[in-house]
């Protein structure tokens, strides 16, 4: 693990090292031209930031919410019925979630979001909130149940209510668990390269909205490994790409613990 | 007559007759098929300690929880038979059990304080019932742990976790708790199983304070502790409630046979 974060950091960094290219070009420019040593990966920052914030803000609290269902309020045969159904929802290969966004929800995003492809940011973003929810799902639920019943028990006698039991007593103490789901609902979005290819629509031009079809760090990793040939500069870029989506996934999920630890 | 020389004398049965804070009439308890409470009726006196006695597993943990509707969480137990606070049947359709439980409190077997600081453990079921303001709160923090014996133990760490305490003072915090919201009732469940011959004795002595603001119904094993505490005493056996009156009439002159043999030590 340690050798391949090494690895990547030593390739990662042969495009600023070795072809000269300027890390605020790197960073800040939207002109994505490896071929002119112009590597500006602003544009698939923004997409992938874009869409792993917009699944984490619809996909998590979604989530948390189907979880706190399933293990507080839903009769015992449903959640019975649902446990292993989730649970193969999140064995489902990513290529199936895109599959049916690029037939159901790209369609869908033309007719009646005002879209003129339906590709883009928003259709890739509902497809990866729908992709993390089993994961949050599943591990929320796991991390309520695991706070035992006397607390619960212990609040509702002094004439709490259901919801303020949840909120006041069971959402806390599973607080750590629930970090946890978040965070891995987190990193499987933002390394999601396949799914997001399929409908964000593979652009490389700043998006003008959540409408407009652009591109991710992943999806372009995706879209050019074929053409890099081994030493040029789109071949390093590339690598430099794949530095970044690590370094972003470790400030995100740095981000979350401390957010839940704030609100402790 | 009994021989009862290792038995402490149960309080001295000078306190005066109280009227009924709550009666149990024909109370059936069903956990599935499996009847636990077999029609059992009970009177539990204002102001009194009422001790619910009996072999593991006899039904007297079932028999409390009903009494504030603890049962409402278990989907899979069904409660039968009139339990009334004050004359008003508590299991009436339209009868709010939140509003039941905010008059009855609960103190549990284990130790269950919330994973927050002392103060907040006990400051929470007033927050639930709309207390705000730090100052307003921690006066009636401080006279809540005072009543439960803890404050001169605890007023300097408020803000420390509940958890960093021993279990007797767990325990204390939890009573605390409960008193913080001024129920009319508080049920105990074995409150002192789970804790050492010191902290139980500690509990035992607040028992004795707390009934003079409170009505209170504990269920124990112990004998000793029964007699010790209680004014009342209802003895359970495998479901029935086999016999209730005084305490020192339980102890001294039992009517029912199987009263006796447990009494002198012939069940378990």
């Amino acid at each position: 693990m340690g050798a391949l974060i090494v690895y990547l950091a030593y390739m990662g960094l042969q495009l600023f090292v070795v072809d000269h290219v300027s890390p605020l070009t790197f960073l800040f420019s939207s002109n994505f031209a490896p071929d002119e040593k112009h590597p500006g990966a602003l544009v698939f920052i923004i997409g992938s930031v874009t869409i792993t914030l917009f699944a984490i803000c619809v996909g998590g609290p979604l989530g948390v919410a189907v979880g706190i269902f399933l293990s507080l309020l839903a009769p015992k045969r449903l959640a019975g019925a649902m446990k292993p159904a989730i649970e193969i929802l999140v064995g489902i290969p990513s290529v199936v979630y895109g599959w049916l966004g690029l037939t159901l929800l790209v369609p869908l995003v033309r007719e009646h979001a005002g879209s003129q492809t339906g590709f883009g940011l928003l259709t890739a973003g509902i497809v990866l909130s729908i992709m993390i929810l089993p994961t949050v799902v599943s591990l929320s639920e796991d991390a309520l149940r695991a706070v035992p019943v006397a607390l619960q028990e212990g609040s509702m006698s002094l004439g709490a209510t259901r919801w303020q039991t949840i909120w006041n007593v069971l959402l806390p103490a599973a607080r750590g668990g629930l970090t946890v789901a978040v965070i891995l609902g987190i990193a499987r979005a933002i390394g999601e390269a396949l799914a997001v290819q399929m409908v964000i629509g593979n652009s490389a031009v700043l998006p003008k909205g959540l409408l407009a079809p652009t591109a991710a760090l992943t999806t372009e990793i995706v879209t050019d490994m074929g053409s890099a040939q081994e030493g040029t500069v789109l071949f390093h870029s590339l690598f430099s790409m794949a530095l970044l989506l690590l370094l972003i996934a470790m400030a995100l999920i740095f981000a979350v613990r401390l957010a839940l630890r704030r609100s402790a | 007559m009994i021989t009862m020389m290792s038995m402490p004398a149960p309080p001295d049965g000078v306190l005066p007759e109280t009227a009924p804070k709550m009666r149990v009439e024909n109370l059936n308890v069903y956990y599935g098929k499996l009847q636990a409470i077999k029609n059992a009726s009970l009177r539990v006196p204002k102001n009194r300690v009422t001790a619910l006695i009996g072999p593991s597993g006899c039904g007297k943990s079932t028999f409390v929880r009903a009494l504030n509707r603890m049962h409402d969480l278990n989907p899979s137990v069904r409660v039968e038979g009139v339990v009334t606070l004050d004359d008003e049947d508590i299991y009436a359709p339209g009868v709010d059990p939140v509003a039941v439980r905010h008059r009855i409190g609960m103190v549990f077997q284990r130790p269950n304080p919330f994973p927050k600081s002392i103060f907040d453990n006990v400051v929470y079921g007033l927050r639930i019932h709309g207390a705000r303001g730090r100052r307003h709160l921690m006066e009636l923090a401080e006279r809540s742990l005072r009543h439960a014996a803890l404050w001169d133990e605890v007023k300097d760490r408020l803000n420390h976790s509940a958890l960093e305490l021993s279990g007797g003072q767990q325990q204390r915090l939890c009573i605390a708790r409960v008193v913080a919201v001024e129920p009319e009732v508080i049920v105990m469940d074995e409150p002192a199983s789970a804790l050492d011959p010191i902290a139980t004795s500690k509990i035992e002595d607040l028992i004795g304070e707390l009934k003079k603001d409170y009505t209170v119904v504990i269920v124990t094993h112990s004998m000793q502790q029964a007699a010790r505490i209680s004014d009342y005493t209802a003895f359970f056996l495998m479901g029935d409630l086999i016999e209730t009156g005084k305490t020192r009439d339980i102890f001294f002159k039992p009517t029912d046979k199987r009263t006796e043999d447990y009494i002198t030590g012939r069940y378990g």
